[in-house]
């Protein structure tokens, strides 16, 4: 008796294609690597660019974690980031579940005009937002940096796509039972379309985790700054502390990297499921 | 317990009306299945009953109290659902016990009407387990304990058993039926399977196109129907339908004739010696079942099906004659198909 060996059959396509994801692969990591490369390295190292320091050191890890600001920043961040995420799940999925389950005059009207504001670029809405936040007294502060992002169109959007396929019976079972329409939305809603709202949770949190823009403009006091605009303070005029900005970078993609090691399952899934880029 | 009553019940979406004056008397323990084709308006008028569509027109009464302008909550009806409406992030006790939500019982209250109705749909075992994890039939028992414990005055069953295969929708069947008999809750039930309707009811409502055709017992239904479509409709296979005329004292096979013909294809018997009705034609394809065979041919210009008794499978192409006893025809005016009485 023989035994063959099979042989695997080699796909040309195949091979074209992981050679593409490899490379871009090595083009996203690298400068992920090249960070943590630089945080440990001193400052007269770091415009030598071997991706192993020849004396690798945590000086500058001491120096930030001991530096009371960059805490101050983690905790801002963590704060909105948390904050504006739990308002979203909470508020774009009140709204989609309306929008999506009770018929009103005037639905497509609201859905629409929800909709069309995402037509509207950020750097349009940034003076009205500032003019705004001037008017109320709400610069620099908490608020002032999160009102923009409370409830936002794409996760309304988001949440009604899936609510829309909750079957109506599970409600109406609920109306039956006695239930009113607040405890119906949150005790047998809500846990039907938990993989849109864990992807609406990621995005969310990423999204402001690493927001820049409004908050730069909205604040002054370095007490209230986000990790990125804290990190951007180390780069000033003439004196730009990379392996300092490095450090802090590599400590602020840290809760990222958790998210995205922790909950790769379901940024994925909601990538495919809400049409996403990542 | 309760009744329900029907009064010129109206549904009409925009300038459609869909239910055109309906009027029905449920009494107090009665099992009422509404049966028609897709579209008659079974289950909007069960939705209507249940308050999850709102009324047009007429009133609508449960325990004689008008129950129009109330929400389900507070009609005390429980519905189950042709989807079962179980919530899949809930064990199955939990969705049992769900129907008890905003009950003021005592949590221990709660469990023993949990357990008493879960030992009585054979559900103990499956507690703990979630919705992914049972079959069709079990979770259609978990839907209906959990309207069960809430001890409803009535039971409105959606097309309940749709989505169940034919083995365990006969089982189901019985289950309900059973269920009936013990608790004797009145219920109302949508189907669009006449079997379901003729097995379970003690009273069938045919509906068509949003009026009640015919409502009484299923013997009644089935012996005396009142129209070409109740005819058809109930009864399987299909009552069989052939022009005629009176010709002498005797019912003939008549194309264009004033009368339409009927006889049930059990009632057909093949090599049946001649009876009040004869027809013959050429076999155009048999259904052996075992104790007898369903023979298709066609008369009249219209497809006919008899039954061979015992094992007689006749050739197909072969040409067959049968014939209809005494009293089992059923004479319709051809124009209004309206019902003119057994022959």
């Amino acid at each position: 008796m023989t035994t063959a060996l099979a042989m695997p059959r080699i796909n040309p396509g195949r091979i074209l294609i992981w050679t593409l994801l490899f490379l871009g692969g090595v083009i996203m990591v690298t400068p992920l690597i090249f960070m943590f490369s630089t945080s440990l390295k001193t400052a007269g190292q770091v415009y030598d660019l071997r991706m192993i320091p020849a004396a690798p050191t945590l000086d500058n890890y001491v120096r930030v974690l001991s530096d009371g600001r960059f805490l101050r920043w983690f905790f801002n961040s963590t704060f909105i980031a948390l904050t504006v995420t739990l308002s979203n799940v909470f508020f774009d999925s009140l709204v989609g579940y309306t929008l999506a389950k009770f018929r009103f005059r005037g639905r497509y009207f609201v859905f629409l005009a929800i909709l069309s504001t995402l037509m509207i670029p950020t750097e349009m809405l940034v003076i009205p937002w500032y003019l705004m936040s001037a008017e109320f007294g709400w610069l620099n502060s908490y608020w002032g940096i999160m009102f923009p992002g409370m409830m936002t169109a794409f996760g309304t959007f988001l949440m009604k796509q899936f609510f829309e396929t909750v079957p109506d019976d599970f409600l109406e079972a609920a109306r039956i039972d006695g239930l009113n329409e607040f405890t119906i939305w949150w005790r047998v809603a809500m846990p039907l379309v938990t993989p849109a709202l864990s992807a609406l949770a990621i995005f969310t949190f990423l999204g402001n985790w690493t927001a820049f823009f409004w908050p730069l403009i909205v604040t002054t006091s370095q007490d209230l700054y986000t990790l990125p605009i804290g990190l951007s303070s180390f780069a000033v005029e003439q004196a730009i502390q990379w392996e300092m900005i490095m450090t802090g970078a590599a400590l602020a993609t840290l809760p990222t990297l958790a998210v995205f090691l922790l909950l790769q399952r379901y940024i994925v899934r909601g990538v495919m499921l809400a049409g996403l880029k990542g | 317990m309760a009744t329900i009553a029907l009064r010129n019940l109206v549904k009409s979406y925009g300038k459609t009306d869909v239910i055109h004056g309906i009027d029905l008397d449920i009494a107090d323990g009665e099992f009422v299945v509404f049966v028609g084709p897709s579209g008659c308006g079974k289950s909007t008028t069960l939705r209507m009953i249940a308050g999850l569509e709102e009324v047009s027109g007429g009133e609508i009464l449960i325990g004689g109290e008008v129950v129009n302008e109330l929400d389900p909550k507070r009609r005390n009806i429980a519905m189950v659902f042709q989807n079962y409406a179980i919530y899949p992030h809930m064990t199955v006790r939990q969705n049992i016990a769900f129907g008890l939500y905003t009950s003021p019982l005592s949590r221990d209250q709660k469990d023993a009407r949990v357990t008493e109705a879960a030992a009585m749909l054979g559900l103990e075992p499956l507690l703990d387990r979630r919705p992914a994890a049972l079959s069709g039939g079990q979770r259609q028992r978990v839907a209906i304990g959990r309207a069960m414990v809430r001890n409803p005055a009535a039971f409105l069953f959606d097309e309940p058993l749709s989505n169940l295969d034919a083995q365990l929708r006969a089982q189901m069947r019985i289950e309900i039926k059973r269920l009936h008999q013990r608790l004797g809750t009145t219920i109302a039930y949508v189907t669009h399977d006449q079997i379901e309707a003729m097995t379970m009811a003690d009273r069938i409502v045919v509906m068509r196109d949003g009026h009640i055709l015919q409502s009484g017992t299923p013997s009644e239904i089935y012996d005396s129907p009142v129209n070409v479509f109740t005819a058809q409709f109930i009864g399987s296979p299909s009552m069989n339908l052939v022009p005629g005329a009176e010709v002498a004292g005797r019912i003939a096979v008549q194309p264009g004739g004033p009368l339409l013909v009927g006889f049930r294809p059990h009632d057909l018997v093949v090599g049946a010696p001649e009876g009040a009705f004869t027809v013959s034609g050429a076999v155009t394809a048999v259904e052996p079942l075992g104790p007898e065979t369903l023979v298709h041919f066609e008369s009249g210009g219209r497809p006919v099906i008899a039954t061979a008794p015992g094992r007689m499978v006749p050739a197909v192409g072969s040409t067959v004659t049968a014939s209809v006893a005494a009293g089992a025809l059923y004479l319709f005016d051809a124009a209004t198909e309206n019902a003119l009485g057994r022959r």
